[in-house]
């Protein structure tokens, strides 16, 4: 009997071994391998802006990114909500640019792959969404017009060599847009239809210069896809890529019981889609009926993929043509946000309506009905322990 | 010898263990797969047996969260193609209660009782529903496939 004991030490590191090893079903590996970011597919051209990928058109790009003079008042860029070290978002439950809008700023990586832009997708396009802002009065609160003389008078020469000839501004006013103060609508008017085509053709080639270079901004591998890439091979996982059993746990539930992997799903942790899952408006701020009301404002929006300023055919604006314009799953419906990197970015939801991961998943779990409309969430029986497990998961998707 | 004779009884006996376990993981592991899934045919009579439809995506795979063509084939009960067919399309997933995310068209007749449906698009795995609601000279019915991913 003196070589017991060491049978039931071999025993027991077998036992171990096994304890040590994440058991996951072959549909559950499937799932996991189908969230990891090696499985993103490179970047698809964008055949609505030819300067998609022109580096001058993006270095363009990144300098306006970055440029307080593209504001009515030289004090907002795109930067100042989209901060470069805060994953391109701003902390805050609201952006606050010119003055306080009523949207949480979105983080941009790998914005480029998104077919609907803004919480509510109200444009079709990365370079119709770089127009919005800034004509937006609480955010760039500039105007097309003026826009168009800064980059003659402060880019003219790089703005040529990208784009061609800029138009003769002879006789155009210094501040014209149609969405502006009265008087800047009233200058709009009065401009020939020459004259607007050719501010338009400007102020949408600014768009494009933002959108060359917001498409170099993409995600990057984190906790989670070095375990997946274990997972997937079978190697055994080292260092951080090995996850706790809360970590398991948590994300047995996220692809399981809990249902996140639904709307939360692809290397993007999203769907692209548009759902109304309750979350409740905030006080004081407007009305805000999501999906529903960007509906028209993408269709209106002459900058749209079917629109006079999109390069290349009309092949490429498929999601417009066949988008959902009306029905009642669209009111407060808001768009599914990507889980990477969320876990460093709170406030979470499209006006920061909640303060930390443990709120987001106390609300899936309590699936409270919506103010409006119908929440496509149903409630959830979740342990203290599985809800701190989600929150484990959740956190692995970060660098 | 004896020793030996132990190793190899341990050998066995943890052996046993081993596939004890495993065959207590395997039994225990959650089934994922539903073992009566929904009819995913792809060729099914009409409703009121007015036509044969066949529902096939136009590229031969379907890939999940892409805008994708499917062509609709509609043909008479004695296989002569149907011409001129209005076609209005709604689904959803059943399981979720909620609709399609785009609104997919018939946008195109490229003869031969095929019709191209455009805009279609499975933004989540699991099983989604594609009803047509077809009207021709012959008559008006409609059909439903189903669509597992």
């Amino acid at each position: 009997m003196r070589h017991f004991p060491r049978f039931l030490a071999l025993l027991a590191a077998i036992i171990l071994a096994g304890c040590g090893k994440p058991d996951f079903s072959d549909a559950e590996k499937k799932t996991v391998a189908s969230l990891a970011l090696s499985t993103l597919p490179s970047l698809k051209p964008d055949s609505t802006n030819r300067f998609a990928d022109v580096p001058a058109a993006a270095a363009l790009g990144s300098t306006l990114f970055f440029d307080q003079g593209m504001s009515r008042d030289g004090t907002v860029s795109c930067s100042t909500c989209h901060k470069i070290d805060r994953q391109f978002q701003d902390d805050l439950p609201q952006a606050v640019g010119v003055g306080h809008t009523n949207r949480r700023t979105m983080p941009l990586a790998g914005v480029a792959r998104d077919p609907w832009f803004f919480w509510d997708g109200r444009r079709d396009s990365l370079w119709a969404q770089a127009l919005t802002p800034l004509e937006n009065p609480l955010e760039q609160a500039g105007n097309r017009t003026a826009y168009a003389h800064y980059m003659k008078t402060r880019f003219g020469e790089r703005y040529e060599r990208i784009f061609g000839p800029l138009p003769d501004f002879s006789g155009m006013p210094l501040n014209a847009s149609p969405l502006g103060t009265d008087a800047e609508k009233a200058a709009w008017n009065a401009m020939s239809d020459t004259q607007r085509n050719a501010l338009n053709g400007v102020y949408a080639n600014i768009g494009k210069a933002i959108a060359a270079f917001e498409r170099s901004i993409e995600p990057a591998p984190t906790r989670f896809d070095r375990f997946a890439l274990d997972l997937g091979t079978g190697a055994e996982a080292k260092g951080d890529a090995a996850f706790s059993q809360e970590e398991i746990l948590g994300l047995k539930l996220f692809i399981g019981k809990a249902n996140c992997v639904t709307c939360h799903n692809g290397p993007r942790f999203t769907d692209n889609s548009f759902h109304n899952t309750g979350v409740p408006p905030v006080a004081d701020l407007p009305p805000d009926r999501g999906r529903i009301d960007a509906v028209r404002q993408v269709e209106a929006d002459p900058f749209n993929c079917l629109g006079a300023y999109r390069d290349g055919d009309a092949s490429a604006c498929g999601e417009l043509r066949f988008m959902v314009k009306d029905g009642p799953q669209l009111i407060r419906a808001y768009k599914t946000p990507s889980l990477r990197g969320a876990a460093t970015r709170p406030p979470y939801m499209h006006a920061g309506q909640f303060s930390s991961l443990e709120e987001v998943v106390a609300h899936y779990a309590k699936a409270a009905p919506s103010v409006e409309g119908t929440s496509e969430i149903h409630p959830l029986e979740l342990s203290d322990r599985e809800r701190a497990a989600l929150v484990a998961f959740l956190k692995t998707l970060t660098e | 010898m004896a020793s030996l004779w132990r190793y190899l009884l341990a050998g066995l006996g943890l052996a046993a263990l081993l596939v004890g376990i495993l065959a207590v993981v395997y039994l225990t592991a959650p089934r994922s797969s539903q073992p009566a899934g929904p009819d995913v045919s792809r060729t099914k009579n009409t409703d009121n047996g007015l036509f044969v439809a066949s529902f096939l995506p136009e590229r031969g795979v379907v890939r999940q969260g892409e805008l994708e063509s499917w062509l609709l084939t509609l043909k008479t009960k004695a296989g002569a193609p149907v011409e001129g067919a209005a076609i209005a399309i709604s689904g959803g997933m059943p399981q979720h209660n909620h609709g399609l995310p785009t609104s997919p068209q018939a946008t195109d007749y490229l003869g031969d009782g095929r019709y191209r449906i455009e805009g279609v698009k499975f933004t989540m795995s699991g099983w989604w529903q594609l009803h047509f609601a077809i009207s021709a000279t012959a008559g008006s019915d409609t059909v439903l496939f189903n669509v597992v991913l």
